[in-house]
């Protein structure tokens, strides 16, 4: 049996998934967590040195690769799968069938293709300047210069529209996530019912802090919470 | 005990064969018994149709005690009707209205090709079953059972895992046509038992790679199967399954 067969049959697609969310999953933690440096109550000058931190050492340079893999082969899979699944039924039902599963866990390419479309955006306001066309830059003494993205947050999030949008973004994350987390546990093959439940608990617990967080920084930004 | 009868209205999925175009016809069915089960009811709609010179609907059916995975409709939207854990067979008129019209469907799954009416194809699973769902014995005088120990909970869980029989409810239920509840519910059964051992990893590989070749989709653990399943397989099964197949695709040669 070569990896192909095995990561091309039915069981083995579903690996894929599960394993690149669960890495993507990894990666909220440390972007909510860096991002949580706009808090810090300091004009900004954490959270940028955090940004640089992460733009200049190699390190997370080199896992951003792996991020990037990972979204895609998450993305573009996901989307064949869900074509593929949905050309096994031909002639569909006249009455559909809508109890015993939960609305989130039957719309994930939905929800996720609402994230997509927050990629694009959120890299449009954010990696783009910071990687290619450049932004304005703070000066923290002793020649110590780095990017303003602090700035740049304070100037994206004083448009309603965006804060909306990030918003609703978040909440496709948080449904995306309340199926995605458990599901993909048990696609790795966690079937004990003691271990399935605590990981289901946290899922929930995940789906709803992660999300919050991340909503909580374009509003905290609207509403001048932090200066 | 007084028994209510009832008129109602049947919306049923006619189709001559596989290659035909098929649709819905609507029949009258009146002096309907609560007391009867649901076949009866689609028995009495055929002696009127018979009687009237049409053509009888063709529906599954065997034993009509809910073991035999024979009776397959998909009715009001659910495989085999409203109740839980319960097979058409079993169904009973009580469980609807006077004057409520039901629809009644085949079960929908490209793998699972329309014979005629409401009998489907399900020879899908068999083949599935054939790529490796048994153990190989040798002839000879049967062993004594208990020189085999087995422990309580795992053989409460093969048990459990033992009780699918194979009617294809989780297939009709699931977004994807997928039939990994059944799989993996054939597949569990034989894992958890020291006599399905030897072919452990041989057997996961071949019916996972036939259950493909069938053309059935992929789970996506969205619990519908489970909720439907007349034998309440649970969705654990699913997850016991792909432990199965990581394990014995990463140390196949």
């Amino acid at each position: 049996m070569t990896f192909k067969q095995m990561f091309t049959s039915s069981v083995g697609k579903k690996l894929v998934m599960a394993f690149t969310g669960i890495f993507l999953v990894l990666f909220l933690v440390v972007h909510a967590g860096l991002n949580a440096c706009i808090w810090a109550m300091d004009g900004g000058v954490m959270f940028n040195k955090a940004a640089h931190f992460m733009g200049s050492f190699v390190v997370p340079r080199i896992l951003e690769i792996g991020l990037f893999l990972g979204i895609f082969l998450h993305i573009i899979q996901g989307y064949m799968l869900t074509l593929e699944n949905r050309s096994k039924r031909k002639v569909g039902y006249e009455v559909n069938y809508a109890k015993g599963s939960k609305w989130y866990s039957r719309s994930m390419a939905i929800l996720g293709t609402i994230l997509l479309m927050f990629f694009i955006i959120h890299w449009k306001h954010f990696w783009i300047p910071s990687r290619i066309t450049g932004v304005a830059e703070m000066d923290l003494g002793n020649g110590f210069v780095v990017h303003n993205l602090y700035g740049v947050m304070q100037d994206t999030f004083q448009n309603v529209w965006v804060v909306l949008f990030y918003v609703i973004s978040c909440i496709s994350l948080s449904y995306h996530l309340a199926h995605g987390f458990q599901s993909a546990f048990k696609t790795i093959g966690v079937h004990n019912k003691r271990y399935h439940t605590m990981i289901t608990s946290i899922g929930y617990g995940f789906a709803i802090i992660i999300p919050l967080a991340f909503a909580l920084m374009p509003i905290s930004f609207y509403l001048h919470w932090v200066k | 005990m007084s028994q209510n009868t009832m008129n109602l209205k049947v919306k049923v999925w006619r189709q001559k064969n596989a290659n035909a175009q098929g649709a819905f016809v609507t029949y009258d069915v009146a002096g309907i018994s609560d007391e009867m089960s649901f076949l009866e009811m689609m028995d009495i709609l055929n002696e009127k149709l018979i009687t009237e010179g049409g053509d009888p609907v063709a529906f599954d059916h065997d034993c009509r005690e809910g073991i035999c995975g024979m009776c397959s409709m998909y009715i009001n939207g659910k495989p085999h009707g409203p109740w839980q854990a319960n097979t058409t067979c079993q169904l009973h008129m009580r469980a609807f209205k006077d004057g409520e019209t039901i629809v009644i469907e085949p079960w929908r799954a490209n793998s699972f090709p329309i014979v005629k009416d409401l009998t489907v194809d399900r020879s899908a699973f068999d083949r599935i079953i054939q790529a490796g769902g048994y153990i190989s014995v040798n002839t000879g005088n049967a062993v004594d059972g208990n020189s085999l120990p087995i422990e309580k909970q795992n053989a409460d869980d093969a048990f459990a895992a033992a009780m699918c029989i194979g009617c294809g409810a989780c297939v009709a239920a699931c977004k994807n046509s997928s039939a990994m509840l059944f799989l993996s519910a054939k597949v569990s059964h034989l894992a958890l038992l020291p006599q399905g051992a030897p072919e452990r990893k041989s057997r996961v590989l071949n019916m996972v790679a036939q259950m493909d070749k069938e053309g059935f989709g992929s789970c996506t653990n969205t619990g519908a199967c489970e909720a439907t399943c007349p034998k309440e397989i649970s969705i654990a099964n699913i997850a016991r399954l792909n432990k199965e197949y990581l394990g014995a695709s990463l140390s196949a040669e």
